[in-house]
């Protein structure tokens, strides 16, 4: 899977990368020590900054698992890790070293190799560790990681600390069996087939074991939580607390997709998954204890390129087959760019540290009639990087959704338009795209876009969301500032305890 | 004696590895068990070893074509919806109630 940045804490004094989403990364990592920051600073899931700039890729060469998850029908991937319903195309270990060296050379910007799927990769041992071997003495440059359930990673942490593993990502659902015996029907373990709670117990127990086993080998940590409302949502919370204690650095909780087509248990038994703002409330629940990552857009298992992008298509198999490496020439590509991103975004960040205090647009309040406190207002915004509003509400692949208080702005999180069924090919009658597009932005009350078309203006508007495209082109928090003064000048945002009675003087 | 891979089978390459008689190979369309070799684990391991992780019910049958892991059994999916869902499947558009 993949994934790009982090999230702000809590304290949204800091603004950054549109604050958050394009500009500084250091303002999202301001809890996260330096020397990790050194080690994720070109790592394109990691930081908002890093994505723009960075590629990454993940290779499927690990096709069996050890455990089954209600989530996940392995008649496709696992439609948690990658996006439901696409079967991605198994690589042998050679295909897979070949192939990431191939898009190494022809995307100077690619820092990262993941292999996560469809399978676990630590399941697949000989094929995830062959991969890695030959990538560690070809192309040492590129960064590898790896994701697991966990189960086999005690065994394996001493191989993975071998190559050039900087960080293992661990789905952890739950650290209670009860809990886990809602998620997990089955583990294999010791030759057996292992059912319910005493499965759950085992699972939980070994992913417990080689968190701690990997932070005491000095591999990074981060933990991937999938929400489930009604089953684990509240006990995440633990979950945070716990992985945070053990030294995990980065917590990535995600939404449950589960849909009926893709046959899963979730998914035939109706098991719901949460709305935006469930889980938008559970991750600044958790963001008291720990680093959150919000960025998270759930990229397929053998996604390729920018995040945002997908360029797999490009590298068929018959092509990566004919194609002539230059592996030193590729490394000497790869470095002058990493080099001058490096560059780039150091002087971004001294710029940034020189400039007075980002960008809070102070609210004014003068105007307003009364001095009651003001309840926060999201706002959803189209935008195609550069940290301004510069995108066509149609054109919009996902939103980034930012909060306005008197407090300032801060970026909550991306909400991604197509991620569920959009209708069409697998769901005779579902809503139209439009339609699942409003319903993504639920919760927000504002859409700020460079330009909006009449039909959708409509139904923003009869869904209770203003469409905003007065302020094309502007920085968005600033932009968004500007917004919630107006509606605060409006009236619109007393806290709706009760009703203003001051009348103006 | 043999076990036996059917057309369920997605190639997951999960038993291969765990076979102690070395009797599963990758074929095409499916994984295949030569049952010359199978001995369905029979003094090496108290369970079929490819049957205690296939993933996919139904997919290993023993020599009367009985599933080891029969519909159901790994995903505790109710029979009913699971019907349901293979008849949707069989017919054009499923039917989907959003949950």
């Amino acid at each position: 899977m993949e994934l790009p940045v982090i999230s702000n804490t809590a304290e949204s004094g800091g603004g950054g990368c549109s604050s958050h989403s394009c500009g500084s990364t250091a303002d999202q990592l301001n809890q996260i020590p330096d020397e990790i920051l050194q080690k994720v600073f070109n790592h394109p899931c990691y930081s908002e900054d890093a994505h723009h700039h960075f590629a990454r890729m993940h290779v499927a060469v690990a096709p069996a698992c050890n455990i089954q998850c209600n989530y996940c029908n392995r008649k496709y991937d696992c439609a948690n890790e990658s996006r439901p319903g696409v079967v991605s195309e198994l690589l042998t270990p050679d295909q897979a070293a070949k192939k990431t060296l191939v898009v190494a050379s022809e995307i100077p910007q690619m820092s990262v190799l993941g292999i996560a799927g469809p399978g676990d990769p630590l399941a697949n041992p000989e094929r995830t560790f062959a991969t890695f071997q030959m990538l560690s003495e070809h192309a040492p440059d590129i960064k590898l990681c790896v994701s697991t359930n966990g189960l086999m990673l005690p065994q394996s942490v001493d191989e993975i600390a071998k190559h050039n593993i900087d960080h293992v990502t661990i789905t952890i659902n739950c650290v209670d069996p009860d809990v886990g015996a809602k998620i997990y029907p089955w583990i294999f373990w010791n030759n057996k087939r292992i059912k319910g709670r005493e499965g759950a117990a085992i699972l939980i127990e070994q992913q417990q074991k080689g968190l701690e086993a990997c932070i005491a080998k000095g591999v990074l940590v981060k933990v991937n939580s999938v929400m489930i409302p009604g089953v684990n949502d509240e006990h995440l919370k633990e979950v945070s607390r716990v992985v945070k204690s053990k030294g995990a650095f980065l917590h990535n909780v995600m939404p449950l997709i589960a849909e009926a087509e893709h046959g899963t248990y979730y998914g035939l038994t109706g098991q719901r998954g949460p709305t935006q703002d469930e889980l938008q409330a559970l991750q600044d629940a958790c963001a008291g204890d720990m680093n959150m990552m919000r960025h998270c857009r759930q990229c397929r298992a053998d996604a390729v390129g920018l995040l945002g992008e997908d360029r797999g298509a490009e590298f068929t198999l018959d092509k990566i087959a004919e194609y002539e490496l230059d592996l030193e020439g590729a490394a000497a590509r790869r470095a002058e760019v990493r080099d001058r991103i490096a560059a780039e975004l150091e002087e971004k960040r001294n710029a940034k540290a020189a400039a007075p205090a980002p960008k809070l647009v102070a609210l004014d309040m003068s105007g307003l009639a009364t001095k009651e406190a003001l309840r926060p207002v999201k706002m959803a915004v189209a935008t195609s990087g550069g940290g301004v509003i510069n995108q066509h509400f149609g054109h919009a692949k996902e939103f980034l959704v930012y909060e306005a208080s008197e407090k300032g702005v801060r970026f909550l999180g991306h909400r991604k338009t197509d991620l569920y069924c959009s209708g069409g090919d697998t769901c005779g009658d579902a809503d139209t795209t439009l339609q699942q597009t409003v319903k993504t932005l639920e919760g927000c009350e504002v859409v700020l876009c460079s330009k909006i078309g009449y039909e959708p203006w409509g139904m923003l508007e009869e869904a209770g969301i203003a469409p905003n495209g007065e302020h094309a082109m502007e920085g968005i928090e600033d932009a968004v500032m500007a917004v919630y003064a107006e509606m605060a000048a409006a009236g619109k945002l007393v806290a709706p305890v009760e009703a203003p009675a001051q009348s103006a003087a | 004696m043999a076990l036996e891979i059917n057309d369920l089978c997605v190639n997951c390459w999960a038993c291969e590895p765990l076979c102690p008689n070395k009797a599963i190979y990758s074929a095409s369309p499916h994984f295949e068990i030569d049952p010359d070799k199978c001995t369905e684990c029979a003094g090496d391991y108290a369970d079929a070893q490819c049957a205690a992780i296939c993933p996919i019910e139904g997919a290993i049958v023993d020599e009367l074509g009985d599933a080891l892991n029969p519909p159901g059994s790994l995903t505790g999916i109710p029979l009913q919806l699971l019907m349901e869902a293979a008849g949707a499947l069989e017919g054009t558009a499923a039917k989907v109630s959003s949950s």
